[in-house]
């Protein structure tokens, strides 16, 4: 099993990376290494998509099993996506990084991360499993905290560190429940002997709060928005693109695989928590001004969407609708893959723009368009395809999503009638609002007059960032107009989960995507893309015949009163007032304050936004609180005399021989 | 092969070029409600014709997106509305995109429209983008709900085999479909910008939405622009006489007898529609920006309704 080298040879690098971290040629080595296993990863990953499953076992690890390594058509998706995120951030981080004030911090965690990732999903027994996701989480941590000094980001190191610790229990919990008694750790054990009803329902809860925790899922998503940014851009990408697809990995593969069959509402659980994921977390984007905190909500908002179709791919299996339950599975898989392709491309921009202008605040930024061509060209199409627009790839995983939505309203128990209709309008009203996200990011950050002087002498990328945006920015636009070739390519790992597949596509006449009959639905999205082409140079060509005069450059219009300060636009802010007006006054509390001195008072006016995150009050906070309140009652017993503990020792030892007893 | 290729390029054709008229329709008949004369039918092709002689002006620090938007929304306003079916079913490309993509072709458009909007950086650009995507923030969930609610009677999503499905006659009357078409009406008002939601004859400052965000387009830009908004009111007065009265309309190209049989009901549908519209226009007074989402929450609720009641019963 050739993929398992890439890991030790990954963390050859990190080694390098910390031996000589301030030397240019390390990140050059470290960058161009992790680019090339990346890329090993990306085509190991597609090769055991069609291969048969390949198992390893090497004599470390826990001693009576081994590390056991496995790499099944799932893993190999998911492997793929993990070398494709890791070669597109790789690839940008070679320009990128040059500007790291403390690459010692990053260059020796960075290969480590990637490492981790690449484990988990190889891993085949619950130890190995573990231990490479508390690699990742780590690994991840650190590079979370390299620029600590800056203001909230050890904070945000702080949540996200007790977040990872929490769900490494939760796992730890779900996995020591599949082994059962006889600790049988090996994947393949569990496999053969699926728990019992109850414990298989406590199974998929802590699974969901292990894996739901580090995808973000809606109420365990406080930590992501606050650390995903925090790290540098390149990790960002791959935190937000790639790590959050390992969750997911993480939960296909307890909850369809290890777990055997589930109950209908399991269902029911995930797709509420699907679709209250979606639109808390695209409402939270709308509103938010720091452009990678945008970019991270966004981000709980993509995990929404995947969770609904695993949701419905849960409730369709569980009622024996196999067929169904390929298609929205495809839909999951699809819309992880195209997550990965367009959140790592827009958290590139992100960093392009941090580093010409020294802002994420979107505030402060604006016009880059004309300082930044090629990045503002490449964010373009991300901000379109996250925002689910024909003909790109965002817009295809979320039409299979709503077939999959209507595909059986005859489902026989009435929690799922009424949940699978919900999460449609959820999945609708997300993908209407991160429509309205993104024209306010890009229109704020790339468009209208710059708001500061920052933005103002803002200067473009350098190479091999604006190559790594370009790729991607290809591959959204690629598997938009062939979707048939993506879903062709994920029925094997579909095939294995839910003993169906979707029909073939790619024989379709003209590649249409058709996911149960061309008479129920299809979609082309080469046709629509060549359509809107064509309309486009048919026009072109009739309007520069039509069209007698030319174009000519004059002061803007604005209602004959065009306001020569920048301020006069329309900001973050007030782009958004409408929807926060709208969406947030009852469950943000969202309030304007608006101070307007009294005439004559030369002191300007000032308008306030207040929002307030219902779920970090309502839940993390009163939690916080408690928590303190423990510490500090039972800090008393810090002082005690040694007499005291004596008695406290033999009262614990009374009591648990008296549990024993009763026990028995 | 070649007929259908043909009959194809009739509707892409006959859509674009009719939809001028219908706007000048609607002109009309507001006119003489209001008891004045208003202006020829035909006026708004003498508008356009107007706007392509004139020369173009572009302001000073706009990019290469406000100069392409024009060209983008007219393309795929006018793909979306080639892909409904208009006098016949069934037409040669009618499959490549179903109802939920022609919702998310106008929604591109859309999204172009608002950033050719804050391209130049003035106040009132921002301000229409900004409405125009709260409105969209709903109105397109409404959309889909009212696409979820007809796929379900029909159980389909494709315009050409809905369409098929109610002219059989086995429909009857339902209460998710009335839920629908009351729905549609609302979305197709706010999404075309028509009184009460907008006002497409309006340049006071603070009350416009669509017009805001084209303030600084002229020329043949304009043109294009404002031919997108013709085009796109006719797609939904198309869509709104395909789902729910699809009467006379042929179920596929190819009997010339039945096609223009097709033809003749689909110009008296969209009479009926314009002077509808006209007289619904004339009879409301325009909305408070911040009422809009009550009147489209409204919509969104009614498409759910009708939703949930499907999932319930296939019946209803």
């Amino acid at each position: 099993m050739p993929v398992a080298l890439t890991v030790p040879g990954l963390l050859v690098l990190a080694l390098v990376g910390a031996a000589a971290a301030r030397l240019a040629v390390t990140r050059i080595v470290v960058y161009g290494g992790s680019l090339v296993f990346c890329a090993g990863l990306l085509a190991a990953g597609v090769n055991a998509l069609t291969a048969p499953v390949a198992h390893l076992v090497l004599p470390i690890g826990l001693p009576w099993i081994g590390l056991q390594l496995r790499v099944d058509a799932l893993a190999g998706f998911f492997l793929a996506l993990i070398g494709l995120g890791g070669a597109g951030a790789s690839l940008f981080a070679l320009g990128y990084a040059r500007h790291e004030h403390h690459p010692e911090r990053v260059l020796p965690f960075y290969p480590a991360f990637l490492a981790g990732m690449a484990l988990v999903v190889i891993a085949d027994d619950a130890f190995s499993f573990l231990f490479a996701w508390e690699l990742m989480s780590l690994t991840s941590w650190a590079l979370v905290l390299a620029h600590h000094k800056e203001a909230g980001n050890t904070g945000a190191g702080f949540v996200y560190l007790i977040m990872a610790t929490f769900s490494g229990m939760a796992l730890l919990l779900a996995f020591g429940l599949l082994a059962g008694p006889q600790g049988a750790y090996a994947f393949d054990a569990m496999r053969a002997h699926p728990p019992t009803t109850a414990i298989a329902a406590t199974v998929l809860v802590v699974t969901l709060i292990g894996a739901g925790s580090k995808a973000g899922l809606v109420p365990l998503h406080v930590w992501l928005p606050q650390a995903h940014p925090a790290a540098p851009s390149h990790v960002s990408a791959l935190m937000s693109g790639v790590m959050t697809k390992v969750a997911i990995y993480g939960f296909i593969r307890i909850v369809f695989d290890l777990l055997g069959p589930t109950e209908w509402w399991s269902g029911t659980v995930v797709l509420a928590l699907g679709g209250a994921t979606a639109v808390l977390g695209v409402l939270h984007a709308v509103m938010e001004r720091d452009l990678k905190r945008l970019l991270a909500y966004s981000t709980v908002e993509n995990i929404g969407i995947v969770f609904i179709g695993l949701g419905l791919a849960l409730a369709f299996r569980a009622n024996g609708f196999t067929a169904g339950a390929a298609l929205a599975l495809t839909a999951a898989l699809f819309h992880a893959l195209n997550h990965t392709l367009f959140k790592s491309l827009l958290f590139f921009g992100a960093g392009a723009v941090l580093d010409a202008t020294g802002q994420r605040d979107m505030e402060t930024l604006g016009g880059l368009i004309h300082r930044m061509p090629r990045t503002a060209v490449a964010v373009l199409v991300g901000c379109a395809a996250i925002a689910a627009l024909p003909p790109l790839n965002g817009f295809a995983s979320e039409w299979l999503t709503f077939q999959a939505v209507l595909l059986h309203p005859d489902l026989p128990q009435w929690g799922l009638k009424l949940m699978i209709p919900v999460d449609g309008a959820a999945l609708a009203l997300a993908a209407a609002l991160a429509a309205s996200c993104f024209v306010r990011a890009y229109g704020i950050c790339f468009l209208g007059r710059p708001r500061s002087q920052a933005a103002a002498q803002a200067r473009e990328a350098d190479f091999w960032s604006v190559a790594a945006m370009a790729g991607f920015a290809g591959l959204c636009l690629l598997t938009g107009v062939f979707p048939g070739a993506v879903i062709d390519t994920l029925a094997p790992v579909v095939q294995t989960l839910t003993t169906a597949r979707m029909p073939v596509q790619l024989s379709n006449t003209w590649l249409t995507i058709a996911p149960v009959a061309a008479s129920r639905s299809s979609y082309n999205g080469l046709l629509v893309f060549g359509f809107i082409a064509v309309s486009m140079i048919l026009t072109l060509l009739a309007v520069s015949r039509l069209s007698t005069r030319g174009v000519r450059r004059a002061p803007p219009w604005d209602c004959g009163f065009p306001d020569p300060t920048p301020l006069s636009q329309y900001s973050a802010g007030s782009f958004a007032q409408p929807i926060r007006r709208v969406f947030a006054t009852v469950l943000f509390r969202a309030k304007d304050t608006v101070t307007m001195p009294p005439p004559g008072d030369s002191r300007p006016a000032t308008i306030t936004h207040h929002i307030t995150d219902p779920v970090w009050d309502g839940v993390y906070a009163p939690l916080g609180r408690a928590v303190l309140w423990i510490a500090e009652k039972a800090n008393v017993l810090q002082f005690l005399t040694i007499r005291r503990y004596l008695g406290f020792v033999f009262g614990a030892l009374v009591v648990l021989l008296m549990a024993l007893t009763i026990w028995q | 092969m070649i007929y259908a290729l043909l009959a194809q390029l009739v509707q892409m054709t006959v859509i674009l070029a009719l939809s001028p008229l219908l706007t000048g329709l609607v002109r009309k008949v507001k006119a003489r409600l209001q008891r004045r004369r208003g202006a020829s039918l035909i006026q708004p092709y003498r508008d356009l014709l107007r706007l392509f002689g004139k020369e173009t002006l572009v302001a000073e620090n706009a990019s290469w997106l406000f100069r392409a938007a024009p060209y983008f929304i007219f393309a795929a306003s006018w793909v979306a509305a080639a892909l409904i079916p208009t006098y016949a079913a069934n037409l040669m490309f009618s499959w490549s995109g179903d109802l939920i993509a022609i919702t998310a072709l106008l929604g591109s458009a859309r999204f172009a429209l608002a950033l050719a909007g804050m391209d130049i950086g003035t106040s009132f650009g921002g301000i229409g983008s900004s409405r125009e995507m709260m409105i969209s923030s709903l109105a397109e969930p409404a959309m889909l709900m009212i696409v979820f609610t007809v796929a379900l009677v029909a159980g389909s999503t494709q315009l050409s085999t809905i369409a098929e499905f109610m002219l059989n006659g086995t429909v009857g009357l339902r209460v998710s479909l009335a839920m629908g078409l009351v729905a549609l009406l609302i979305v197709a008002i706010a999404e075309n910008g028509r009184i009460p939601v907008d006002n497409p004859a309006t340049h006071l400052e603070l009350t416009m939405v669509h017009e805001a965000m084209v303030l600084e387009y002229s020329g043949h830009h304009l043109a294009l622009i404002e031919l997108a908004a013709s085009l796109k009111l006719m797609l939904y007065l198309s869509m709104i006489a395909c789902v729910f009265s699809p009467m006379g309309m042929a179920s596929g190209p190819g009997v010339p007898l039945n096609d223009a049989i097709g033809f003749g009901a689909w110009l008296v549908k969209m009479t009926i529609g314009g002077i509808g519209l006209a007289v619904a226009e004339t009879a409301v007074a325009k909305m408070r920006v911040f009422r809009v989402p009550n009147f489209l929450g409204a919509a969104l609720m009614l498409g759910l309704l009708g939703v949930l009641l499907l999932f319930v019963s296939r019946g209803m």
